[in-house]
């Protein structure tokens, strides 16, 4: 790992960059009733750690190992068939680019600003914050992957009114499923563009639309 | 990098002074203040008392809903497009204080499709009284709690209270009927504020929301002079 | 590329190969100038319902592929030409004497103004069963492509094998479409709240060239609690169901095959 630190700043739940509005779908599963309690809150994490956050870490990885970020950001948007998905997916990548560009400075990430000022996909920004960060294609897959089952796990902690020590002991007892994530994912980086992973859920592609359309919802996705 | 030139921030992610074009930005106001204080009604007030003279916008903060956004549009007080509602995921405070980014953005969108833009006002979602606005997304803070939340609002103080621009107490109408002490809820906010000035409010009687409106109108002009061409030092693009 | 893995291959494992190729008869019809393939994958030429549109109907020996087997198939609808593919019975992806997971490779090619309908019967995840699948297509400018891809896990109250699915289209030259599912036991979380969530049976119905279409702006929509239509980034549309079982599964794409009007 070449900067604990930098990584620490940027995996921290409080870098300012959005994603405290979002619930990663758990919002949606909670209502459904697939989300009632910590076991639940751990296999829906699990899920969506090898499917959507595997996903995103590879997108992380194989950007912050130099691909070109508009490959990669097409390569996302066929690996992100629901329109709710790719428009989080964008907002967030704006959002994390702003903060990025104040936090590590960088011609790589003023060249994509530039290129997708709507927002380029999330994962895509991450891997080249990390990059401008000094940090390494795993560092960002595991910041990818952490921030997929962070993200549930603290909006479920607002939505069910769970135990906050339980939320995180969920997430504790994830970590080495998230580190072979990233793992996984930093070797798909090294690899082309077109064969890095593209693993789906299928209940989270579903439940975004229904979520988006919702008229009361206290996350955004 | 820019470091041939004076600008504090090159880089837009703070609230830099100009736009990327080099024009001035609008002035943003932050209106906050506990739930059901009258913050979207004041708001809607201020849009029919001004948008004759300036060009201006809205950012909403709901806590669960589009609510406040909606409330907006069915009044008609601005165009939709001069209307945006963001979402806060169960933490309005932390929309408008520790993670900004989703509201300089609703911002900028604004500036980019609505404008030019003289004036933005950004309502926080309703929240407790220790929320405030960063300074990264607004200029100047307008903190608004009414007469029927208790007349110890002031006297309690907290971060709202003791620091914005400016407190509104609103729903002065309401006080004989809710027992509250007007003249001690000025004593309590001049002691709590200092010099920082306190307007009573009440939306139904005269003169309603022009006090105000004229406040926000002095806001406006001096920002407008403090910032008043491209050379006047601020963060000035080169030609 | 479907030859490419080289690993020990168990003597009792199949490995077979079918191609289709379709392309326009001069006379408004569709020719099949070449169809063969034997065993577990066997293209038979039926009666079509559109006299533009040749079908074949894949048809034999539909026990494999078992664990170890490795079966791959080709098809290709030429500019102008118009196929559809389907199938007599489901697949049942079933343990073999290996551990080595089975493979089933399908590539699908589409040219400029032709029409691929790929329309296979449901795949069973049989209990104790491995299978990787991967279907690729590339669909020219101007080129239509719906594929229907169903999944079951386990037949009636059995539990699923491991079933990894993938699906990868290009459009133009260019990503339109990847997506891959891993489900079954030892595919972790696939049961929890953001993948199948107790379902039984997931599939998925995509429609490749909307651009050819004169309709409005295509908008996503739910299809009831389990199933949405999403317009992709690129000139596609895709339905994601799933259901507690196949039958319920194939009603929903169904309704959505017939709405669609393709």
């Amino acid at each position: 790992m070449s900067g604990a630190a930098a990584l620490l700043v940027l995996a921290d739940g409080r870098f300012p960059a959005g994603g405290h509005a979002h619930s990663g779908g758990a919002e949606a599963a909670v209502r459904a009733g697939r989300v009632r309690s910590a076991s639940d809150l751990a296999e829906f994490c699990r899920g969506r750690l090898h499917t959507a956050g595997l996903t995103a870490a590879a997108l992380a990885a194989a950007a912050a190992a130099g691909h070109d970020p508009l490959v990669l950001d097409e390569a996302a948007d066929a690996r992100t068939p629901s329109p709710a998905l790719r428009r989080t997916a964008r907002r967030l990548g704006r959002q994390l680019m702003r903060a990025a560009r104040a936090t590590w400075p960088g011609p790589d990430l003023d060249a994509l600003a530039a290129a997708r000022p709507k927002g380029a996909h999330q994962p895509v920004v991450l891997g080249l914050a990390a990059r401008s960060a000094g940090l390494g294609p795993l560092d960002a897959a595991q910041a990818a992957a952490y921030e997929s089952i962070s993200s549930p796990a603290t909006a479920v902690v607002r939505l069910l009114s769970l135990d906050p020590l339980e939320a995180t002991a969920v997430l504790a007892r994830l970590a080495p499923a998230a580190d072979e994530v990233a793992r996984q994912a930093e070797a798909a980086a090294q690899g082309a563009v077109e064969e890095l992973p593209a693993a789906s859920a299928p209940l989270l592609e579903i439940t975004a639309e229904q979520h988006a359309a919702w008229q009361v919802r206290l996350f955004a996705s | 990098m820019h470091l041939d030139h004076a600008a504090p921030c090159p880089e837009r992610h703070t609230a830099s002074v100009t736009l990327p074009d080099g024009r001035r930005r609008a002035l943003r106001v932050g209106l906050g203040g506990p739930v059901g204080s009258g913050k979207t009604a004041t708001v809607a007030a201020l849009c029919r008392a001004l948008r004759d003279r300036y060009s201006l916008a809205v950012v909403t903060n709901d806590i669960y809903t589009r609510e406040d956004a909606a409330f907006l549009l069915r009044e008609a007080v601005l165009p939709p497009e001069r209307i945006t509602a963001v979402e806060t995921g169960a933490c309005p405070h932390t929309a408008i204080r520790d993670d900004i980014s989703a509201n300089l953005e609703a911002v900028e969108d604004l500036e980019d499709e609505a404008g030019p833009l003289d004036l933005v006002l950004v309502e926080s979602g309703g929240d407790n009284l220790t929320a405030t606005f960063s300074k990264g997304l607004v200029d100047v803070q307008i903190f608004v709690i009414d007469v029927a939340g208790g007349d110890d609002i002031p006297r309690k103080g907290g971060p709202g209270v003791t620091t914005a621009d400016l407190l509104v107490v609103n729903k002065t109408d309401l006080a004989p009927y809710v027992g509250s002490d007007l003249a001690g809820m000025a004593r309590d906010a001049e002691q709590q504020r200092g010099a920082l000035p306190v307007l009573f409010q009440s939306l139904r009687t005269e003169p309603g929301v022009l006090p105000l409106a004229d406040w926000v109108r002095e806001q406006c002009a001096a920002w407008a002079a403090t910032h008043a061409a491209p050379d006047a030092g601020t963060a000035a693009l080169p030609a | 590329m479907t030859e490419a893995a080289a690993a020990p291959r168990s003597a009792a494992s199949v490995s077979a190969r079918a191609r289709i190729t379709a392309v326009p008869d001069g006379r408004g019809g569709t020719a099949l100038p070449l169809l063969s393939g034997a065993g577990p994958v066997a293209p038979r030429r039926t009666r079509s319902a559109d006299p533009a549109a040749a079908r074949v109907t894949l048809v034999g020996a539909m026990s494999a592929p078992l664990s170890g087997d490795r079966l791959a198939l080709e098809v290709r609808a030429e500019a102008g030409a118009a196929l559809r593919v389907d199938g007599s019975a489901a697949t049942l992806a079933l343990p073999g004497r290996t551990a080595e997971p089975a493979r089933y490779d399908v590539r699908l090619e589409v040219g400029e103004g032709g029409r691929l309908h790929w329309l296979p019967e449901q795949l069973v995840s049989v209990r104790g069963s491995r299978l990787r699948q991967h279907l690729r297509a590339e669909v020219a400018r101007g080129g239509r492509l719906v594929v229907r891809d169903e999944q079951v896990l386990g037949r009636a109250g059995e539990e699923p094998g491991r079933l990894s699915s993938r699906l990868t289209v290009r459009y133009g030259g260019r990503p339109l479409f990847d997506q891959q599912l891993d489900l079954g036991p030892g595919a972790p979380g696939w049961d929890g709240g953001a993948v199948l969530g107790g379902h039984r049976a997931v599939g998925q119905l995509l429609l490749v060239g909307t651009e050819e279409r004169d309709a409005g702006p295509l908008l996503a929509r739910p299809l009831g609690e389990s199933a949405v239509v999403t317009p992709l980034a690129g000139p596609a549309l895709l339905v994601t169901a799933v259901a507690p079982d196949a039958l319920r599964l194939r009603h929903v794409l169904d309704t959505a095959l017939t709405f669609t009007s393709w």
